[in-house]
């Protein structure tokens, strides 16, 4: 399997929001403006990379060896949220500039699917360690691409005349599934 | 009266992904069946009425600072029993939801009624809420599912609908039609209060949340940094 093949699958074909339907909170609460979701992607691209590498390892070191297979939900959930904990705790120390860069979407992260969501899935297609991040990292990155793509599209929404009815979320809801039809079009490059 | 109104309100008033825009993503991905919705809706009622109860119960032991915490584990716990409970009994809608069953836990509903209502509440006020959302939700997602299944597939629960000549959408079966059917949906919902508010003489007041995530979960964790 080689790079090129699963970033073009991730970023493109099956990309996170738009195929899989994962992390859709945030896509709808954080796209209103380009500088908000570049920070909300950004933090989600990181934290889904650091938390697929630990829960790849609790599964494979710890889980698996324990036969405890069935506690993966439970254990993933408490691994994610105490390591947006810890790397929070750990850029406000050492890295003041990416702290308040990515500082406020940290927390929300907890609850974003798309990080939980990414981790089992590497854990159900049954990657290795480097083919698993790299997933991590293409899904996220796709995640972001399809955040960046939206708050574009609403900043032009918002200077445009439209109906009472379809203002705010119901006319992003509606580009984010002509978006996603658009992607559709991508289908055949990679599996 | 009290645990009646509570139970209601939370299928019309504050029906969690029409009315809140809560717990958008399972809203999504599984409504490609109406089946499949009634079905993901039961397992939210399932985890939603026991993590209410639970955190109703021991809402006078769980320290404050460390509540979040305490409610995702909780809500954990509840999903494994849950998935293996599913594996069990009902291994062929397991497969079908896929890992949508495991992503409850990080479900805002779960986590919102908890920290919104369940920790403040005695224990029949919240499993009457739990109930009540729980149910709107199930509605919400076997109406969009129905939707879509119809449209896309000519088909109700697997039955034919239109009959053989219905050329069917597929494209409501696929991903682009989740996102405009829900769209469309609360255009709809937006419409119709604003004709019920226009009747009595009201203020317009868009549904959904106007800050980040549309989730209370977030808000409050948010707020706490």
């Amino acid at each position: 399997m080689d790079i090129m093949t699963i970033f073009i699958g991730t970023i493109f074909v099956n990309n996170i929001l738009l195929a899989q339907f994962l992390g859709n909170c945030p896509y709808l609460g954080c796209s209103r403006e380009k500088g908000v979701a570049a920070g909300m992607g950004a933090a989600v691209v990181f934290v889904t990379v650091v938390a697929t590498l630990f829960t790849w390892l609790m599964q494979h070191l710890v889980l698996n060896p324990a036969g405890l297979g069935y506690l993966q939900t439970i254990v993933f959930i408490v691994v994610i949220a105490a390591l947006v904990q810890f790397v929070e705790m750990f850029l406000k120390k050492m890295v003041p500039p990416l702290y308040s860069a990515l500082g406020i979407y940290l927390p929300l992260i907890t609850t974003n699917c798309a990080v939980m969501g990414v981790a089992i899935l590497v854990q159900r297609e049954g990657y290795g360690l480097v083919e698993g991040l790299l997933y991590a990292l293409g899904y996220s990155l796709g995640f972001f691409l399809a955040l960046m793509l939206m708050a574009g599209v609403r900043e032009r929404l918002d200077i445009c005349r439209l109906p009472k009815s379809m203002m705010g979320t119901p006319i992003a809801l509606v580009m984010a599934g002509i978006m996603s039809l658009a992607f559709m079009a991508f289908k055949g490059m990679a599996q | 009266m009290a645990v009646l109104k509570e139970f209601t309100k939370g299928l019309w008033q504050e029906m969690p992904p029409f009315r809140l825009l809560l717990g958008l993503c399972p809203t999504l991905a599984v409504t490609n069946s109406a089946e499949n919705g009634l079905g993901m809706g039961a397992a939210v009622i399932f985890v939603l009425t026991l993590s209410n109860f639970l955190v109703s119960a021991l809402r006078r032991f769980i320290p404050k600072t460390v509540r979040i915490a305490c409610f995702i584990v909780i809500a954990a716990s509840l999903v494994v029993a849950l998935e293996l409970l599913m594996q069990a009994y009902a291994y062929k809608l397991y497969e079908q939801l896929g890992i949508f069953v495991a992503l409850i836990v990080v479900n805002c509903i779960i986590l919102g009624r908890a920290e919104a209502f369940a920790a403040k509440h005695n224990v029949a006020d919240s499993i009457a809420d739990a109930l009540g959302i729980g149910l709107g939700y199930t509605i919400a997602l076997t109406f969009l599912g129905s939707l879509r299944e119809i449209l896309g597939n000519g088909t109700w629960f697997g039955m034919s609908v239109f009959g053989e000549s219905f050329e069917p959408f597929k494209i409501m079966v696929q991903a682009p039609g989740a996102f405009i059917c829900l769209g469309l949906i609360l255009a709809g919902m937006n419409w119709l209060t604003r004709w019920q508010n226009r009747r009595k003489g009201a203020e317009f007041i868009s549904i959904g949340c106007q800050g980040c995530s549309g989730c209370t979960a977030c808000h409050t964790a948010g707020k706490e940094e």
